[in-house]
């Protein structure tokens, strides 16, 4: 690695803008619609198959569950980022950019060990999702109990 | 038929909401952190108003996939735990819907993290 000795924080602001993709906005809309929606469709696939031995709603989560499984591993052969290069939303809104926010930086941060790295590192994005998601659902919850919706 | 409608209206409504959060990034650079809570947080609140089980009904998984998707199955399970067993249930019932996908994520992600070598980011 060739260090850049003198960055500041403006010229690493143009930096990072020179070496941004310079696709065009709607040429971005398009590529998160075709793949959020691919991936859509693949997860509609997945609980048509499971279900044929459950109910919808355990094959709904569990249809979930194998993408996000299977997002896991193509983010460890580096293929997920690939695919977020170009799908920009479309790869991060579905549940499987949940998995790739989980499974990266536990990755990336594996060399400063198994609890510190891994096991920290990985709750980066995936910690505020889940401290909002359960504080809002308790939330909704309470208010529905108080008012009996 | 009735099954390749909804392959086709998963299709077009995940990739709506993508596109929705794709004009979002465009217009505010917003990270991907912040975009994944704020459409978790509008699942959820559109929940809270009954709306986004209706989207699920109508799409499968073009509304259960995306992110919001979470924030609605967090809300349903607390609400209709806490229908059965009160206070309690508010508290339990999120997260116990939700946990298959938070176990596995937990899981694959330290799988992954054992089996594979980090990439070196390409510039």
């Amino acid at each position: 690695m060739e260090a850049k000795s003198e960055i500041t924080r403006e010229n690493y602001k143009s930096y990072v803008f020179e070496k941004m993709p310079k696709s065009s906005h709607w040429k971005n809309m398009i590529w998160a619609f075709l793949i959020g929606g691919t991936i859509c469709a693949i997860g509609q696939g997945f609980i048509e198959l499971y279900s044929l031995w459950f109910n919808l709603q355990d094959a709904s989560v569990l249809a979930s569950g194998t993408l996000v499984f299977v997002a896991a591993v193509l983010t460890g052969f580096g293929v997920y980022d690939q695919i977020g290069r170009f799908a920009g939303a479309g790869s991060t809104i579905p549940i499987t950019g949940f998995s790739n926010a989980v499974v990266s930086p536990a990755l990336e941060f594996r060399a400063e060990g198994y609890v510190y790295g891994v096991g920290a590192k990985m709750f980066l994005v995936a910690g505020p999702v889940i401290v909002n998601g359960v504080t809002i659902s308790v939330i909704v919850a309470l208010i529905t109990l108080i008012f009996g919706g | 038929m009735d099954t390749f409608l909804m392959f086709v209206k998963a299709f077009l409504v995940g990739g709506g909401i993508c596109l929705i959060g794709q004009i979002i990034i465009n217009f505010t650079h917003l990270t991907n952190g912040k975009l994944l809570v704020l459409f978790l947080i509008a699942g959820a609140v559109l929940e809270g108003f009954g709306l986004y089980g209706k989207l699920v009904e109508f799409a499968g998984a073009g509304a259960s996939v995306p992110i919001s998707g979470f924030g609605y199955a967090l809300v349903r399970g607390a609400v209709l735990a806490a229908k059965q067993d009160g206070v309690y249930g508010a508290l339990t019932g999120g997260l116990s819907a939700c946990a298959t996908g938070v176990s596995i994520a937990i899981i694959s992600g330290y799988l992954v993290a054992v089996l594979f070598r980090p990439r070196t980011k390409k510039k």
